[in-house]
């Protein structure tokens, strides 16, 4: 079995042994989950929106390897202060780039910590029961990437469950 | 984005090894994966790289019969060892995969396309599972036997599953993730009652030179050895193969001192394999006696120290007695590896994350844990040259380390 160790960043190795801005938000305008604990990977986030729609303050929790880790921390400092129209903007890719690059069976650790502050921005007008301009109705290339990537551990446990009920 | 070659991760690498440096102490307890070669061992291999017996053991000059003496006196050794007849009954192979696939293409690949079946347990190591899924594109029909919470085989399900047709039971002696020690006589007998011609393979990687193994009173027809797993070399393994037991190669190539695996032999990895055995098999009983009882230092130590933890496989008597395998909840066990590694403490985990393929450790899932539970889950091995103090350093930094990422993980809901 491969147990390679994964050639990680300095940046990620810094942000997974000092992560920043970690832990429940008791007091966040929103918050939105991506990835389950049965594929290894999940994480929280939660925005602190101010009343002209900047993210005042965000905060994230992880149940993931290091990459997971990192990936959320990056984002929650990087988001800080921006409107929640440029935070959408932010693609996987973005960040992966930004913690050093990551290796590519670690890129959905990227994709999930995306998926989960869009999901975060989404709920923020949900509730408000708005819509601005800039926000697709349909979901995203990178929000579908973020399903899929939580229907593929779905997938992989399933299969992998029936092959060890044997033939 | 930033190519994902060579030089990206050498850079990468070296950084990370960097943010090792100041460590106190350092314990390693990855021997499942490889590890470190005893010191005599390393000494006895080292004149055979330039000082005699360098040559190809079937060549006729002094370096080549210096290495044809040396292979013999080895593969005696370790005839000694496993309790086999004669050396024509070791095959010295690059390893456990290797021997392992030998094992069951070279005994079963003759038979292709007969409506053959293979039997094997839910839980053998990959090279026993991938080998026995490749005979299935073959024609062979596969069945895996399952096992119950603590990793033994349900004997009544193999007994049920031999038939006329099966040709090839593989099962490990000992489970090579959760310690669990099989009772392979029993399934030997079993098999071997209900059709006398089948071959019994057993991957005993894990039990030489760790419990008693004899291959004539377990009467298993094929046994797989490792070298690295009793602080040998890596890169050399030998299957038993009983005398009379029709195996065939699976490689090809120039044909040495040896039938089944061509190519010429290695004859320094030899000579570590066998002083790395004669080293296991001195005071057996009070190395295993002391390295049971830093197993259990180990998981008690850990069961006390940490709440929501679940030992894998069975306590005891019928549990390996250099095999510690802790579920941590609430925790990744690839964070895990990290956090233990940047405190001098080397572990591998079932975690799906730790894996290319990314999906966690059919074995935990086997005996039945929970995904999440699987992810958190930290395979440690004792050797006879860890003492307390090297157990009382990872009961210091362990605690911590799952206490750190717990942390992180903070109210999600995760195990």
């Amino acid at each position: 079995m491969s147990r390679a160790p994964m050639p990680y960043s300095q940046k990620i190795l810094e942000l997974f042994r000092n992560p920043k801005n970690l832990g429940r938000m008791d007091d966040a305008t929103v918050s939105a989950v991506a990835g389950n604990p049965a594929c290894g990977d999940m994480i929280t986030f939660y925005l602190k929106v101010t009343e002209d729609e900047v993210i005042e303050k965000a905060t994230f929790e992880s149940y993931g390897c290091a990459a997971n880790i990192a990936t959320s921390s990056m984002l929650t400092e990087k988001v800080k202060g921006m409107k929640l129209e440029d935070a959408w903007k932010i693609s996987w890719k973005n960040l992966v780039d930004e913690v050093g690059g990551l290796p590519t069976v670690k890129f959905h650790c990227g994709v999930l910590a995306i998926g989960a502050l869009r999901r975060a921005i989404r709920a923020y007008y949900k509730d408000r029961q708005a819509a601005p301009e800039w926000l697709p109705g349909e979901l995203t290339f990178e929000e579908k990437q973020a399903l899929e990537e939580e229907e593929l551990a779905k997938v992989l446990s399933k299969r992998m469950k029936t092959t060890e009920d044997g033939v | 984005m930033k190519a994902e070659g060579f030089n990206f991760m050498i850079g990468n690498i070296k950084e990370l090894i960097k943010a090792h440096e100041g460590l106190k102490r350092e314990v390693y307890l990855d021997v499942e994966n490889g590890g470190i070669v005893a010191k005599e061992v390393l000494e006895s291999m080292l004149p055979y790289f330039n000082q005699r017996g360098y040559g190809n053991p079937t060549l006729t000059h002094k370096p080549g019969w210096e290495a044809y003496e040396t292979i013999v006196e080895s593969a005696q050794k370790i005839v000694g060892f496993l309790g086999c007849k004669s050396i024509d009954e070791i095959n010295f192979t690059p390893g456990e995969t290797e021997a392992n696939n030998l094992a069951l293409l070279g005994s079963t690949l003759r038979m292709r396309g007969r409506k053959k079946k293979i039997i094997i347990s839910e839980v053998e190591p990959l090279s026993v599972t991938y080998a026995a899924e490749m005979l299935k594109e073959y024609g062979f029909s596969l069945t895996k036997i399952p096992v119950d919470s603590e990793g033994f085989i349900n004997l009544q399900k193999l007994e049920e599953s031999v038939d006329r047709d099966t040709v090839l039971v593989s099962i490990s002696t000992v489970n090579h993730e959760i310690g669990t020690i099989q009772p392979i006589k029993e399934a030997v007998s079993i098999v071997k009652s209900k059709n006398p011609e089948v071959i019994f393979h057993t991957d005993a990687s894990d039990a030489y030179g760790k419990i008693p193994f004899n291959v004539k009173d377990l009467n298993v027809d094929l046994a797989t050895i490792s070298s690295h797993k009793i602080l040998g070399p890596r890169g050399i393994g030998a299957l038993y193969v009983k005398e009379n037991v029709n195996v065939e190669r699976i490689l090809e190539g120039q044909i040495g001192t040896q039938r089944l695996w061509p190519g010429i032999e290695n004859t320094p990895l030899i000579v570590g394999f066998a002083k790395a055995s004669e080293l296991t098999f001195q005071e057996f009983e009070a190395n295993m006696s002391r390295m049971r009882r830093l197993r259990d230092k180990l998981i008690d130590g850990i069961c006390e120290r940490i709440s929501e933890v679940k030992l894998n496989g069975p306590r005891g008597e019928k549990r390996a007695p250099d095999n510690v395998n802790i579920s941590f909840l609430k925790c990744e066990g690839e964070a895990l590896t990290i956090e233990l590694s940047l405190n001098g403490v080397y572990v591998s985990s079932g975690s799906a994350c730790t894996r290319r393929i990314l999906q966690p450790s059919h074995v935990l899932v086997a005996i039945g844990r929970k995904y999440e539970e699987a992810h958190g889950s930290i395979l440690m091995k004792v050797t006879r040259l860890h003492r307390d103090e090297d157990m009382d350093y990872v009961l210091e930094v362990i605690p911590k380390a799952v206490g750190r990422l717990r942390g992180i993980t903070g109210s999600i809901e995760a195990g």
